[in-house]
């Protein structure tokens, strides 16, 4: 892959078949995660006759799956209150199946505009901005599992178990910055 | 580096009083992560609030910087409503009353 470029007023690329395989890849896994979330969700007899959506008040206790859904307060500060804590238990429970929803979306886009086995790859500035937040969602997700850093170095020694990973991450982080130049271009 | 004129304008009334605990706005923070790219940050302000590229790169450098950023402020729904908007686009952001 070359990067990407604003062609005829769309963002066009080139991946070859690996590249194109680890980006689908990641994305499902980012799709499944956040879809197996929605599905634990309460499902009651209020919600169904009113149409009202609510989501699980508790935030994830996985970490990616946290990281992706933040709360709506900082909890984690010493001055945060009860107040805090129930009005974040709140507003989770009414914004996360949007939010959900939102991502899964993006995610189906990237799924079907990258083909199974590379190519060329065409988009509208819609789609741009889906794989834009799709790309940002699974470098979330990995950079988070990999406990990424701000000064984290470009290869980790050979003996981390990270080392062959991060690779993955930098290369995604480098398609990011690109679509990103190319929008914004 | 500076803060968002209206948050300052907010801080206290004309007389000098104390704002009550009801009439002090919300505020928007974006919070400093080590994945988030300093370019799609400055995008997402852009493209989220209709910031001109001078601001968005501003606030974008503070979050960088100094660690957070107030990126808006006003009711609680429509403070809500902008968090939401940025957490769908996978930045770190919570709300607050104004202190």
């Amino acid at each position: 892959m070359n990067g990407w470029t604003r062609k005829n007023g769309h963002l066009v690329t080139v991946l070859d078949r690996q590249e194109a395989a680890v980006v689908r890849g990641l994305v499902s896994q980012v799709q499944d995660m956040l879809q197996a979330r929605a599905e634990e969700a309460p499902r009651d007899e209020l919600a169904q006759l009113t149409g009202i959506r609510t989501g699980p008040a508790n935030a994830p206790d996985d970490p990616i799956l946290g990281r992706l859904l933040p709360d709506f307060h900082r909890l984690d500060h010493d001055d945060a209150t009860a107040e805090d804590e129930n009005s974040a238990r709140a507003l989770r429970s009414l914004h996360e199946p949007e939010l959900v929803e939102m991502k899964t979306g993006v995610a189906g886009v990237v799924l079907r505009t990258c083909p199974p086995r590379g190519g060329s790859i065409v988009l509208d500035d819609e789609q741009a901005q889906a794989w834009l937040s799709a790309l940002n969602d699974v470098r979330l997700a990995l950079g988070t599992a990999l406990e990424v850093t701000e000064d984290m170095p470009d290869e980790l020694p050979d003996e981390d178990p990270r080392a062959a990973h991060l690779g993955v991450y930098h290369w995604l982080t480098w398609v990011q910055e690109s679509l990103v130049q190319a929008v914004m271009g | 580096m500076t803060t968002p004129a209206e948050v300052e304008q907010t801080r206290v009334d004309p007389s000098g009083a104390e704002i009550g605990e009801e009439n002090r706005p919300w505020l928007t923070v974006v919070w400093n992560d080590p994945v988030n790219l300093m370019s799609y940050v400055t995008y997402v302000f852009q493209k989220l609030f209709g910031y001109s590229k001078e601001r968005a790169t501003q606030l974008m450098l503070d979050v960088h910087h100094k660690g957070k950023a107030v990126v808006s402020s006003g009711s609680k729904e429509k403070v809500e409503g902008d968090v939401a908007k940025l957490h769908a686009a996978g930045l770190w952001a919570t709300m607050q009353r104004d202190s």
